[in-house]
C-alpha cells in the first residue's frame, strides 16, 4: 500500500463535518502555518516540489513566488474547482468527501500569499459540493478558522464559493479570472500575468483543489518529507481518476512512480479489463493528452516499464510518449472505436471553444465534422492528412491551451491509430456495424537495435 | 440565430427574499465589482422561474448596474442557463468520451424512447425534457445524468434504473 | 528600444507593440491586423493573423519564444529580434489562419459591398489557396438591421470584436455585443433592439469586413468606381470635428466616412450626422482628393490625366476641338 496523504481519513464516519476532521489532526496545519513567516511558508512548498495537479504540472511554490506584492492592492488566492476535464473527477470527490481539506489549505495559501478574500470557482454542475463547501466555510469560521483575527495571530481571511456557469474554458486560469469578475469565460492575452494583473486587476495566484489540498501534507510534514514520496521530480502523491473499461473506476492516491501496468491490473488500484478483454488504449491523462496505445502504455519505446510520474509518461515526447495532465486514466478495451472516440473528444472541444481565436473557433469544428464523417463510412483517405493538417494550424496558434488540447488528441489518435481510420475508409459500410478490434495495438514493441557507436 | 422575438416575453417579478439573496452574493465582492455576482444570481433566477428570460435578464442588469447586453453575452456564453422554457425536469446526460464507453449513447437512446421526445423537447405533460451535455466530471460513475435546479446526480445509469427515477419523479410531481 | 523586424532595426519607446514598431518600419514587413486596432484599447490578439516569431527575446534573455506570438499585444524588449515574413513558419502558420478565417465566409464579394476595401479580401489575396479544402455546409446567418442606418450581415463576420469595443469606447452605451460561444458566436442585439446614439456609425468603419455596412450606401455602388475626397465642416457635436472623406459618384456624394489611414484605420471617429444625413457637397469644405495606396483597387483608374496623343499635342487644331472632353476625364 502507497502512502495516503490527501484520502488518509477519507473513509473515516463524519469526516465531512468540522470536529471529525478536528478530532484527524485536521487544521493542526493552521495553526502551525499561522506562527510561521509567509516567506518561509513558500520556501516549505517550494523544498516540496509539488508541481500544479491542474494538469500544466508548473511548480505550485514558483509560481506563488512570482506574485507580485505591490503596496495598497488586495492579493487574491483563487482556487480553481471547474472540474470539466473528460476523464477527471479527483477534485469532485476531494469536494464531495473532505471538505475540509480543501478549506485548511485555503486558509494556508491566502496566508502565505497574503490574501484577506479568497475565491473557490467550482463549475455550476457541481451545486452539491457549493452547498457542502459552504457548509463547511460556516462550520469553520463558527470555531474561528475563517474571519477575523484568525486563531488570535491578527490574520483576516474570508474564503468564498462562486459557481460557475457550464464551460470547459474556465478552467483555464485567465478565463476563470474573467468569469469570476462576471463576464464571457475568454482567456486573456498574456502577459500580463495573473500573478502581476489578476483578478479585478489585482495580482492573483489560481491553483487547483489538488495543488492547494496538498499543502496541508507539505506544511504539516514539512516540504522535504513531502519530497521524499515519489520518483525523481515527480514528488509527493496524485489522485488519479480512473474511468473506462476497468473493473474497480474511482479515485486512487498513488505514489508517484508506481507502473502502470501495476495501476491498470493490481487488485489496489483499477482491478483489470472486465469481462476478460484485453486493452486496446490509454488516455493516461485527461482527454487533452495524447492517447497511446496498449504497448505504448505499458512499456516506453526502449522497453523499460512505463511509471505513473510527470517524467515517465512523457517519454518518448509526442511521438511515443503522452503526459501526466490532470490524471485522468481513461482505459479502453478492444472492442472500443479509436474513430469514434476521436470524434468524440473533438465535439467536446468544439463545444467547449470559447470562439476568441480563429484557428481553435473554426478549427474545432472542421475537425469534428471530418472525423464524423470518418466514423460513419464516409471518410476519404486524404482526411487523416487533412486532419493532421488542420491539427498542426490549430496547435500553438491561440491564447489558450485549449487549441493545444483539441489538437493533441487528433494528431496523436491518427499517429497510433491510422490502420484503424484507413479501415474506416475502405471499409465504410462494416465500419458502422462493427469495430476494428484490438488488431496489433498490444503487440509487444520491437526490440530496438542500439546504434552504432560514433566514429 | 438566436433571436427570442417570438419566445415569452412576459414580465417578471423579483421577489423581497429573492432580491435579499442577490444581495447576498454581492456582498462577497469588493465595492464597485458587483458584476461579478451576475453568475450566482442568474443560477438564482434559473432556480426561481426554470429558465432565463429577456425580461429577467434586464432586471438583473438593472440590479447590477449594468447593460442588458452584457447579462446576454454571459447567460448564453455558458451552457447551464437556459434560453428557453425547459420540462419541470430537466434531465442532462454526460455524451463524453468516458461515459460513452460505458453506454451512455444508449442511454441516451432509451430515455428518448422512453419519454417520447427528441433531445430539447418538453413532453406534452410538461414534466420532462433531457438534452445530451458535454463532461459532467463523474467518469468513473459513467453513465451520468443530472436535474436541475439542485443539479442532483444520478450514477451508473441502466434502463432499469431511468424507469425508477423518470416514475418516481413523476410521482414527486403529483404529489 | 532597439528591436529588429525582418532584419531591419528601429529604436522605439518601451511598451510599444512588435506591431507598432513594424508599422514605424512600413513597407511589406508590416503583420497584417485583423482584429487589432490601435485606437481601440483591449483590442487585438484574437485573429492570430499577426503572428510573429520571435527568435531572440532580448539582450538580457536572447532565448527565443517557444511559440509563434500575436505581435499585436506583446510588447518590445531591447535587443528583440522578430521574424515575420522571413520566417516560412510564420508564413505557414498565417496561411492556416486565413483558411479558418474562410472556411465560414460567404465568399460573396460580387455582391458585399466592402468589396475593394475589405481586409480579408486583401488577406486572402496575399495568403489564401485558390481552392478550399473545406467540404461541409457553411455557417449561415440571417441579415438584420441594427438600427435604421446599419445593417448587421453576421454570416461575413470574423468575430474581430472591434465593433463591441468601439461601442464601449466611443459611445455612450452599449447594446449589441457577442453571444453564444465558439463558432455560434455572433454579433447580436438578442432582443430586438436598434443600435442608436450618435457615434454608432463608426462600426461600419471599424469592421474589417463587410458584416456592418451603411444602408444609406448599400449597393449603390463598387467602392472602386466611386472618388474619395477629403473634405470637413464645422460639426456642432462636441466629440466630432468633421473631417471626413466624402465618396463620389459623379456629382453625389453617395457615402461619407472618417478618414482611413494606409492600415484602414480610422484618422478620428465621426458622428452619424456627418456620416449619414449630409450628403450635398454644399454641406462640406472641399480639401483635395483623399490619397489611396497604389495597391488598392479604389485607387486604380483614378485622377488619371488623359495624355493626348503627341499628335495632338502638336497640332493646336486639335486641341482646341478636344478641350473640353480632356477636362472631363481629369475632372474628380
Amino acid at each position: 500500500m502507497g502512502r495516503k496523504l490527501l484520502l488518509e481519513h477519507i473513509n473515516v464516519p463524519g469526516i465531512e463535518t468540522f470536529d471529525v476532521y478536528r478530532s484527524k489532526g485536521g487544521y493542526d496545519a493552521v495553526a502551525k502555518a499561522l506562527k510561521m513567516s509567509t516567506d518561509d511558508i513558500v520556501e516549505e512548498v517550494k523544498k516540496s516540489g509539488l508541481r500544479g495537479r491542474g494538469g500544466a504540472g508548473f511548480p505550485t511554490g514558483m509560481k506563488w513566488s512570482f506574485l507580485a506584492k505591490p503596496e495598497g492592492k488586495a492579493r487574491y488566492l483563487v482556487c480553481n474547482a471547474d472540474e470539466s476535464e473528460p476523464g477527471t473527477f479527483k477534485d469532485r470527490y476531494l469536494m464531495t468527501y473532505i471538505p475540509h481539506l480543501l478549506i485548511e489549505g485555503m486558509i494556508i495559501g491566502s496566508y502565505a500569499l497574503g490574501a484577506n478574500v479568497s475565491y473557490i470557482y467550482v463549475r455550476g454542475e457541481m451545486m452539491p459540493q457549493i452547498r457542502i463547501l459552504e457548509k463547511a466555510i460556516a462550520e469553520a469560521k463558527a470555531k474561528g478558522f475563517l474571519g477575523k483575527n484568525i486563531l488570535g495571530s491578527g490574520y483576516d481571511l474570508e474564503l468564498y464559493v462562486q459557481p460557475g456557469g457550464g464551460a470547459y474554458i474556465c478552467g483555464e486560469e485567465t478565463a476563470l479570472i474573467e468569469s469570476l469578475e462576471g463576464k464571457r469565460g475568454n482567456p486573456r492575452i498574456k502577459p500580463p500575468f495573473p500573478a502581476i494583473a489578476g483578478l479585478w486587476g489585482c495580482p492573483t495566484v489560481v491553483n487547483n483543489v489538488e495543488s492547494i489540498a496538498a499543502i496541508v501534507p507539505i506544511i504539516r510534514d514539512g516540504g522535504d518529507e513531502y519530497a521524499k514520496i515519489g520518483i525523481g521530480r515527480s514528488t509527493g502523491t496524485k489522485l488519479i481518476s480512473a474511468s473506462g473499461n476497468i473493473n474497480k473506476p474511482g479515485i486512487y492516491e498513488i505514489e508517484l512512480g508506481v507502473s502502470v501496468e501495476d495501476f491498470i491490473y493490481s487488485d489496489e488500484y483499477c482491478g483489470g479489463i472486465p469481462n476478460g478483454k484485453r486493452l486496446k488504449a490509454v488516455v493516461a491523462g485527461g482527454s487533452s493528452v495524447p492517447i497511446l496505445p496498449a504497448n505504448l502504455i505499458l512499456k516506453t519505446v526502449n522497453n523499460q516499464p512505463r511509471l505513473m510520474s510527470y517524467e515517465s509518461l512523457s517519454d518518448g515526447g509526442f511521438a511515443t510518449g503522452t503526459m501526466m495532465g490532470s490524471g485522468g486514466f481513461i482505459a479502453f478495451d478492444e472492442d472500443q472505436c479509436i474513430v469514434r472516440n476521436t470524434w468524440n473528444f473533438t465535439r467536446f472541444y468544439h463545444h467547449e471553444s470559447c470562439g476568441q481565436c480563429s484557428p481553435c473557433r473554426e478549427g474545432t469544428g472542421w475537425m469534428e465534422k471530418v472525423l464524423h464523417r470518418l466514423e460513419y463510412g464516409h471518410g476519404k483517405l486524404s482526411d487523416m492528412d487533412l486532419l493532421v493538417d488542420v491539427s498542426k494550424k490549430i496547435e500553438g496558434n491561440t491564447i489558450c491551451p485549449l487549441g493545444d488540447a483539441a489538437a493533441w488528441p487528433v494528431a496523436s489518435a491518427i499517429r497510433h491509430f491510422r490502420d484503424e481510420f484507413e479501415w474506416h475508409v475502405t471499409n465504410g459500410a462494416e465500419a458502422t456495424s462493427r469495430n476494428y478490434g484490438l488488431a496489433h495495438y498490444a503487440d509487444p514493441l520491437p526490440v530496438l537495435e542500439p546504434a552504432p557507436a560514433a566514429g | 440565430m438566436l433571436r427570442v422575438e417570438d419566445t415569452i416575453q412576459t414580465p417578471v417579478e423579483f421577489s423581497a427574499a429573492l432580491i435579499a439573496k442577490f444581495d447576498d452574493v454581492v456582498s462577497r465582492y469588493p465595492e464597485g465589482k458587483q458584476k461579478a455576482g451576475l453568475l450566482p444570481i442568474l443560477h438564482l433566477v434559473q432556480a426561481e422561474f426554470g429558465w432565463v428570460s429577456a425580461p429577467a435578464m434586464d432586471k438583473v442588469a438593472a440590479y447590477l448596474n449594468i447593460q442588458p447586453v452584457e447579462v446576454y453575452e454571459v447567460a448564453t456564453f455558458y451552457t447551464m442557463y437556459l434560453m428557453k422554457p425547459q420540462g419541470k425536469y430537466f434531465l442532462e446526460v454526460c455524451r463524453t468520451g468516458p461515459c460513452c464507453l460505458n453506454g451512455a449513447e444508449d442511454i441516451m437512446k432509451y430515455i428518448e424512447q422512453k419519454l417520447g421526445v427528441k433531445e430539447g423537447d418538453v413532453t406534452p405533460d410538461g414534466l420532462f425534457s433531457w438534452r445530451g451535455v458535454e463532461c459532467l466530471a463523474a467518469c468513473g460513475f459513467a453513465p451520468v445524468l443530472q436535474i436541475g435546479p439542485e443539479y442532483t446526480f444520478y450514477e451508473n445509469l441502466t434502463p432499469a434504473s431511468v424507469d425508477k427515477l423518470v416514475a418516481d419523479l413523476t410521482a414527486q410531481a403529483k404529489n | 528600444m532597439k528591436v529588429t523586424i525582418d532584419g531591419i532595426s528601429i529604436e522605439v519607446p518601451e511598451g510599444t507593440t512588435i506591431l507598432n514598431a513594424a508599422r514605424q518600419i512600413g513597407g511589406d514587413i508590416v503583420p497584417p491586423a485583423m482584429c487589432y486596432y490601435s485606437k481601440l484599447e483591449g483590442s487585438g490578439g484574437k485573429c492570430r493573423t499577426c503572428l510573429v516569431k520571435v527568435s531572440k527575446g532580448s539582450e538580457k534573455d536572447p532565448r527565443p519564444m517557444p511559440k509563434l506570438i500575436a505581435s499585436c499585444r506583446t510588447g518590445v524588449m531591447d535587443g528583440m529580434e522578430v521574424q515575420n515574413i522571413t520566417s516560412p513558419e510564420v508564413i505557414e502558420a498565417r496561411k492556416g489562419i486565413v483558411e479558418m478565417l474562410l472556411i465560414n465566409h460567404p465568399l460573396d464579394c460580387p455582391v458585399c459591398d466592402q468589396a475593394g476595401e475589405c481586409h480579408l479580401q486583401d488577406l486572402g489575396y496575399e495568403h489564401g489557396l485558390a481552392k478550399t479544402r473545406y467540404e461541409f455546409d457553411r455557417r449561415t446567418f440571417h441579415k438584420i438591421d441594427i438600427g435604421d442606418k446599419i445593417q448587421l450581415h453576421m454570416t461575413r463576420c470574423i468575430l474581430c470584436y472591434r465593433c463591441v469595443f468601439t461601442a464601449d469606447q466611443i459611445t455612450d452605451h452599449r447594446i449589441h455585443g457577442i453571444l453564444n460561444r465558439g463558432d455560434h458566436s455572433e454579433i447580436s442585439t438578442y432582443i430586438k433592439a436598434a443600435v442608436d446614439n450618435d457615434f454608432s456609425g463608426n462600426v461600419i468603419d471599424v469592421c474589417p469586413v463587410g458584416a456592418l455596412t451603411d444602408k444609406t450606401f448599400r449597393f449603390k455602388n463598387r467602392v472602386w468606381f466611386t472618388k474619395p475626397v477629403d473634405a470637413h465642416r464645422d460639426c456642432d457635436h462636441e466629440k466630432c470635428n468633421g473631417k471626413v472623406t466624402l465618396w463620389y459618384k459623379g456629382e453625389d456624394v453617395i457615402r461619407v466616412t472618417a478618414r482611413k489611414d494606409v492600415y484602414g484605420e480610422v484618422e478620428e471617429f465621426i458622428c452619424n450626422t456627418c456620416r449619414f444625413d449630409k450628403k450635398k457637397t454644399a454641406d462640406w469644405v472641399i480639401e483635395g482628393p483623399r490619397q489611396i495606396s497604389n495597391h488598392s483597387v479604389i485607387s486604380s483608374n483614378h485622377y488619371e490625366t488623359l495624355h493626348p496623343l503627341p499628335v495632338v499635342k502638336t497640332n493646336p487644331l486639335l486641341v482646341e476641338a478636344n478641350k473640353e472632353q480632356f477636362e472631363r476625364t481629369t475632372r474628380l
